[in-house]
């Protein structure tokens, strides 16, 4: 099974180098990260998306836990939340088959950022299977080049993942 | 006052009471040292970075208090990895301090430069590089700090030759805050209730207890656990020192080249309880067969080892002398005769072995070692077949007093480790036990031992080959023997001398009998080579993917 994990570290050099090579050297599959500050400048979180049964999960946990710059570790699939997906995608677009792209874009309430001589760059933000779905739809067209930010992710609700511990206001 | 942060690091070290530093000096830790030139630290001048490590390893090992060594960038720091993951497989606190390329240089391949914060993340329990000289205080108060609380082990600091230099306003923190390390010491009382009833119902308990005893100091409550609830008790390699070893609730060593009643006794219980162990794969043997019939009561300090291995049925992370002070009072006397009757019954069944002909015998050198020191010595150890008999055939006593490679198993360890526990506890006996194979690659620190006047005694078990890997190649490649035995012998006797160590040579039971005592009584340091039985195999083993009551015996009838 997927679990989504709300990782929040100290905003140290070299902390995603900790993360990723704790992955690696244990074994452990990562299908996304991604990782940014937030809103306290000395905290970063990072998102990690792994694959793994209860087990693997328990130990991914307690050996990011043993990271000294990790602070807080929360799954958040075993509860309501959100999570969005950012992707980019540079799709061919002969001049006569904008219209039919700019109404694929509307239908996922993507947007259109770029416009070449013959291709259409479009944004699009969601969760994972509307992101694969949209890459589906534009794919006849053929897709040139395509870049997404790995999942980010929230609980729902007043709760939050902080770094006090506390989840519940 | 301002001063250079090289001094500033030199009074944390002061402050955290550093009596002794092992290392080497070079270019970007030239600061360090200049600033080490008025310190009432005493610095041990090793031969070689490697046993800088090693000796600040057996340092910590032998008293209680964090290792410190020191090397400069590039090749210095890179011969430190070896003994720095020797120390965190081991759970080891260390401070190891290197030098580094100056922070404008750093990136740059620049003469000297290794990314040593890079190659040491998976061997540390904490590194850091230190950019800003300010910081450099909070830093060593933190490494310390990090090195010596929960789960002990190295923490490194890599220090600019820039950074060091740069004065700073100083003062050592009194509090820092880490607030992504909160090691958890108390076990929750929940779980202790719960252990306590599982003990209560259990009718044939066995006792694991690693290498957290000795780290918590918690020896005087596992023997309080073991006769209260008449259990007996088995070690892991870590672990011996921790109970008595002439203890008649002792089952010895337990695993691949544990005693067969130890691994029986595991194999027959209905309820295991692991002490600070971590169900390694030489003490477990094939999972599936792993103490079948038991539950598993599993208190360590490190969370990440309850349920990596084996399933648990009682988890108690916490301190394990906490955890037992506070599970000892739930607890009553109880009679477990017919189970200490069987134990009785293993024991009697499938003694440790091993026949006296075919000349001397390493088992005879190690009893007789036992024997003249009473168990009294500490006893450093080497890797390999020397080791596994130090394992079953002393029997400490005191906690502490074995200081050995177990995790890492690090050929080499044994001199250099020696040399630290001998400046840690200076005045006792110290004893090195070695193998020509182990004994060469750090032979260097002979030197180390007279510089620093220390009388130590070491026996090299001399089988004129790799022993184990032979072992090994008889059991697993039908005697095809590939690169153990070597062809030139120096005559370490004579070695010895040319370092103003007495050197000996001994090869029957008879010469044993009259050199030893002499041996252990001298003043000065003294090396005796003996030369063994060259075939002689560590007995028992379990073969590879067998279960550890599957064991092989050999010098049996």
């Amino acid at each position: 099974m997927r679990h989504t994990l709300a990782v929040l570290v100290e905003n140290n050099p070299g902390v995603l180098a900790r993360v990723a090579g704790l992955f690696s050297r244990r074994g452990f599959n990562i299908d996304s990260l991604a990782v940014g500050r937030t809103e306290n400048p000395a905290v970063s979180r990072m998102t990690i998306v792994v694959e793994g049964d209860d087990r693997t999960l328990e130990q991914v946990t307690k050996q990011l836990h043993k990271l000294i710059d990790v602070i807080k570790i929360q799954d958040v699939t075993v509860d309501e939340y959100v999570d969005r997906e950012l992707v980019l995608i540079k799709v061919n677009a002969e001049p006569s088959q904008r219209g039919e792209i700019v109404q694929i874009a509307d239908i996922f309430r993507a947007r259109i950022v770029d416009l070449g001589r013959r291709t259409l760059t479009l944004e699009c933000t969601g969760n994972e299977g509307k992101i694969r779905a949209f890459e589906e739809s534009l794919r006849p067209y053929g897709i040139k080049e395509l870049v997404r930010t790995g999942k980010i992710a929230m609980l729902r609700g007043s709760r939050y993942t902080g770094v006090n511990g506390k989840e519940d206001e | 006052m301002e001063i250079t942060a090289a001094e500033a690091l030199v009074r944390c070290l002061e402050q955290e009471n550093v009596e002794i530093i092992f290392g080497i000096p070079g270019g970007a830790i030239v600061p360090v040292y200049d600033a080490l030139y008025h310190s009432k630290i005493k610095h041990v001048l090793v031969r070689h970075e490697q046993g800088a490590a090693h000796a600040a390893d057996g340092y910590a090992r032998a008293t209680g208090r964090v290792g410190v060594c020191m090397a400069t960038s590039g090749p210095g720091a890179t011969n430190l990895v070896t003994g720095i993951a020797n120390a965190y497989m081991d759970s080891v606190p260390l401070v190891i301090i290197t030098g580094q390329v100056n922070t404008s240089q750093v990136g740059t391949d620049a003469f000297q430069e290794v990314d040593i914060t890079g190659i040491t993340m998976p061997i540390t329990k904490h590194n850091f590089l230190v950019k800003d000289p300010k910081k450099l205080p909070e830093i060593v108060k933190k490494a310390f700090y990090i090195a010596s609380t929960g789960r002990p082990g190295p923490v490194l600091i890599d220090l600019p030759r820039d950074v060091a230099s740069s004065p700073i306003e100083f003062q050592y923190p009194k509090e820092i805050v880490l607030r992504g390390y909160k090691p958890t010491y108390r076990g929750h009382p929940t779980k202790i209730n719960e252990a306590a009833k599982v003990i209560r119902e259990s009718r044939r308990p066995v006792i694991y207890a690693g290498g957290g005893i000795i780290n918590s100091g918690a020896s005087a409550e596992l023997r309080q656990l073991a006769e209260t609830i008449s259990a007996p008790v088995t070690n892991t390699f870590m672990g011996l020192s921790s109970f008595p070893g002439d203890h008649p609730l002792f089952l010895g060593m337990l695993g691949l080249h544990g005693t067969r009643y130890a691994n029986l006794a595991v194999t027959e219980c209905d309820l295991l309880i692991a002490l600070g162990a971590r169900f390694d794969d030489r003490v477990t043997g094939n999972l599936a067969t792993f103490a079948p019939q038991a539950k598993i009561i599993h208190i360590d300090i490190d969370p990440a080892e309850i349920g990596k291995n084996v399933r648990i049925h009682v988890p108690i992370v916490g301190d394990v002398k906490k955890v037992l002070q506070a599970l000892l009072p739930l607890l009553e006397k109880t009679d477990r005769s017919p189970w200490l009757k069987r134990i009785e019954e293993l024991r009697n069944l499938y003694p440790l072995r091993y026949e006296r002909k075919n000349g001397l015998k390493p088992q005879f050198i190690v009893e007789q070692l036992y024997q003249l020191t009473g168990g009294d010595a500490v006893v450093a150890t080497d890797v390999g077949q020397h080791q596994m008999w130090v394992a079953q055939y002393y029997r400490f006593k005191r906690p502490r007093s074995l200081i050995s490679s177990g995790g890492l198993g690090t050929m080499g360890f044994g001199l250099p480790a020696a040399v630290g526990a001998q400046l840690g506890l200076p005045g006792q006996p110290v004893i090195l036990v070695t193998g020509d194979g182990s004994f060469q690659m750090t032979i260097q620190e002979l030197a180390t031992v007279m510089e620093q006047g220390l009388p130590l005694k070491i026996f090299i078990l001399n089988n004129q080959q790799l022993g184990m890997v032979r072992q090994l190649q008889e059991v697993y490649c039908a005697g095809r023997y590939m690169a153990v035995d070597f062809k030139f012998h120096p005559d370490f006797s004579v070695l010895a001398r040319a370092y103003g160590i007495s050197g000996y040579t001994v090869s029957s039971e008879k010469e044993v009998a009259e050199l030893f005592p002499e041996v252990l009584a001298s003043p000065g340091p003294a090396l005796v080579n003996c030369l063994v039985y060259p075939e002689e195999n560590v007995s028992p083993m379990v073969p590879a993917g067998r279960g550890i009551h599957e064991a092989i015996e050999w010098g049996g009838d």
